[in-house]
C-alpha cells in the first residue's frame, strides 16, 4: 500500500485513475439505486453489452470510442424501453436478443478494424490506468447531466419506480420518465466502462447500491451511500491491484462481490439480533 | 359548467377483452355526494369498470365522462385506493414519502407542461400529507418503513395517499378484502365521515355489509343494475349471483 501512495504521488495516471474512480461513483450512486430498487438489472445489462456495437462502429469510421458508446448506450436504452412497454410478454427474450446482438455487431465492426485488435479487451474489462484528461472531463459532464436531471425530477422518478399504475393516475407522463431513467442508466453505462469495462459494469452498478440498501430506507440516502461505498471499492480496488501488478478492473469487481456478501450476512444478523431483541422486550413484564 | 357535471357519468359503454365481452350497455350516473357500492361475483367487471372510469382502458363503445370531461384530464381529481397494492413491500421508501407521492399533479390542470415541473415539494404538500394521515389516524406511522406496517396499517396509509391530493371523489377497490374483521368497520365509519365532503364509489363483495353504509348499490355481472339499499334482499342477491345465497343479518 505504501508503494502505491509514493507511486500515487509521482505519476499522473494514477492520479487521473483516482479522479476517474470517484467521477464513476457518482454515476453508479444514482443511476446503481434506481436499477437495483426498480429491480431493472436484466435491462441495464442490455444496455450495457449492446453499447459493444456502437463502439466497435466507432472504431470502424474512425470516430471516438467513448461518443460512439454514448450514443449506443442512450439508443439501447430508449429501443429496450419501448419493448418493455409495448411487448409486455416477450420482454425478456428480446432484451436478451438485442444484448447478444449489439456485441455481434460490435466484435463484427472490431474485427474489420485493422490494428485495433488489443483495445478489445480494454473495452471488455477496463482499463482505468489509461484514462485521458478529455475522458475525465467527459466523464465530468456526464455526471453534472445526472446530477441535474435527479435534483429537477426526483419525485416524478420516485413516482415512476415506486408505482407506475397510481403515478399514471396523477398525470406523470410515465412513458416519458420511464424512458429517460433508463437513458440514465445508459449515461452511467458509459461512466462506468471506463473503470470496469463493459462485461463487468453490471456489477458496479448494482452492487454498491444493494450494499447500501440493507442499511438504509429512502432513496435519497441510498443514493449517498451507494456513492460512498462505490468511491471506497473503487479506489480501494485500484491501489490493491498496483502492486503485485493485477487489472484493476477485476479486482475492483471481486472487491464489491466480497463486500457485497460480508454485507449481505451481517446485514441478515442485524435483523435476527433486533427480532430478538423486540422479542425478549415485549416477552418481559 | 363543470361544476353542474356529475362525478362520473357513463353512457352505453361496452368493453371486451379481444373476443370476450366484459361489460355490456352499461348507463351509470354517480351524483355528487353519492356513496356508491359497486358489488358482483368475481370476474362479473368490477375492476375493469374501475379501470374504464380511470381512463386505463378505452372502450370499445359508449362515452366515459369524469366531471364532465374525458377522463385522463380530470383523473387527478380521484383519489383511488387499489386492492392490492402494485408496488413492492421492500421498497425503500417511509410512509411519508408514500403519502406525498398522492401530491404530484395537483397544480393546476393535469396539462403535459405542469407534468414536467421540476422542483422538490412545497410547505402545501407537507401540510396535506400531514392531514391526510391525521385524518384516517396514521400519523405517528409517518417516518416509518413501509415493510414494517400491518395489513390494515398499510391499507390507512394508502387512503391517506388518496386523500393527500385532495381528491372530489374516492374511489376504492374491495379496501376490505386484506384486513380482518374489527378493522372492516372501522375503515366504513371513516369513509362514512368522508362521505360528508366526498363522492364515494367503493366496490364490495360483501353486498349485506357494505348495503349499511351505501346510499345505492350498482349491481355488475356484465351488465349494470342499481338498486336503493333499503330493495337488498335475497331474491335480489340470488339474481345476481345465480344460486342460493344465505345471508347473515348484521345489526351494529
Amino acid at each position: 500500500m505504501n508503494e502505491f501512495l509514493t507511486a500515487l504521488s509521482e505519476y499522473t495516471f494514477l492520479q487521473s485513475a483516482l479522479v476517474a474512480a470517484l467521477l464513476a461513483s457518482i454515476g453508479c450512486g444514482i443511476a446503481g439505486s434506481y436499477v437495483v430498487v426498480k429491480r431493472i438489472t436484466f435491462i441495464a445489462g442490455g444496455i450495457a453489452h449492446s453499447v459493444l456495437g456502437g463502439m466497435g462502429a466507432a472504431l470502424y469510421y474512425g470516430v471516438d470510442p467513448l461518443g460512439g458508446a454514448l450514443f449506443a448506450a442512450i439508443l439501447a436504452a430508449l429501443l429496450i424501453g419501448w419493448i418493455r412497454l409495448q411487448w409486455n410478454t416477450q420482454e425478456d427474450t428480446l432484451i436478451g436478443a438485442l444484448w447478444a446482438v449489439g456485441m455481434a455487431i460490435g466484435i463484427l465492426f472490431i474485427s474489420k478494424t485493422p490494428g485495433y485488435q488489443t483495445d478489445l479487451m480494454s473495452f471488455l474489462f477496463g482499463n482505468i490506468l489509461l484514462v485521458s484528461e478529455k475522458s475525465l472531463w467527459f466523464m465530468g459532464g456526464l455526471d453534472a447531466l445526472l446530477l441535474l436531471a435527479v435534483v429537477a425530477y426526483h419525485r416524478q422518478f420516485l413516482a415512476v419506480s415506486f408505482d407506475e399504475e397510481y403515478a399514471r393516475l396523477r398525470g406523470v407522463p410515465v412513458t416519458f420518465f420511464y424512458l429517460l431513467l433508463l437513458v440514465l442508466v445508459a449515461v452511467t453505462v458509459v461512466l462506468l466502462i471506463q473503470v470496469v469495462g463493459l462485461i463487468l459494469v453490471l456489477a458496479l452498478l448494482t452492487l454498491p447500491a444493494a450494499i447500501a440498501e440493507h442499511y438504509v430506507h429512502s432513496l435519497g440516502r441510498m443514493m449517498l451511500l451507494a456513492t460512498g461505498v462505490g468511491a471506497i471499492l473503487s479506489t480501494t480496488g485500484v491501489a490493491l491491484s498496483y502492486s503485485p501488478d493485477l487489472p484493476p478492473g477485476p479486482t475492483i469487481i471481486l472487491l464489491a462481490g466480497a463486500a457485497y456478501l460480508l454485507s449481505a450476512v451481517t446485514a441478515r444478523a442485524l435483523i435476527k439480533r433486533k427480532r430478538e431483541k423486540a422479542q425478549s422486550s415485549s416477552e418481559a413484564p | 359548467m363543470t361544476q353542474i357535471a356529475p362525478p362520473i357519468s357513463l353512457e352505453a359503454l361496452s368493453f371486451a377483452y379481444s373476443e370476450l365481452p366484459v361489460l355490456e350497455a352499461i348507463d351509470l350516473e354517480v351524483h355528487n355526494g353519492e356513496f356508491l357500492g359497486i358489488v358482483g361475483p368475481n370476474a362479473g367487471g368490477k375492476s375493469t369498470l374501475l379501470k374504464l372510469i380511470m381512463g386505463m382502458l378505452q372502450p370499445q363503445q359508449g362515452t366515459i365522462r369524469l366531471f364532465g370531461a374525458p377522463p385522463h384530464k380530470t383523473r387527478n381529481r380521484i383519489g383511488y385506493v387499489p386492492q392490492y397494492p402494485s408496488f413492492s413491500r421492500d421498497f425503500p421508501i417511509t410512509v411519508e414519502q408514500l403519502v406525498l407521492l398522492g401530491r404530484l399533479g395537483c397544480r393546476g390542470n393535469s396539462s403535459w407542461l405542469t407534468s414536467l415541473l421540476p422542483g422538490r415539494y412545497q410547505m402545501a404538500d407537507y401540510h396535506a400529507a400531514q392531514q391526510a394521515l391525521q385524518e384516517v389516524e396514521a400519523e405517528p406511522l409517518a417516518q416509518r418503513q413501509i415493510s414494517s406496517l400491518s395489513g390494515g396499517q398499510l391499507q390507512r396509509v394508502l387512503l391517506a395517499r388518496a386523500l393527500a391530493g385532495e381528491p372530489e371523489l374516492l374511489i376504492l377497490d374491495e379496501p376490505t378484502a386484506n384486513i380482518d374483521q374489527r378493522l372492516e368497520g372501522e375503515i366504513f365509519e371513516l369513509l362514512r365521515e368522508l362521505n360528508q365532503r366526498l363522492t364515494i364509489l367503493v366496490v364490495s363483495h360483501d353486498i349485506a355489509f357494505i348495503s349499511s353504509y351505501v346510499t345505492r348499490v350498482a349491481c355488475v355481472n356484465r351488465t349494470l343494475v342499481c338498486h336503493h339499499t333499503d330493495a337488498i334482499d335475497g331474491s335480489l342477491i340470488q339474481d345476481l349471483y345465480g344460486e342460493p345465497v344465505r345471508m347473515v343479518a348484521h345489526h351494529h
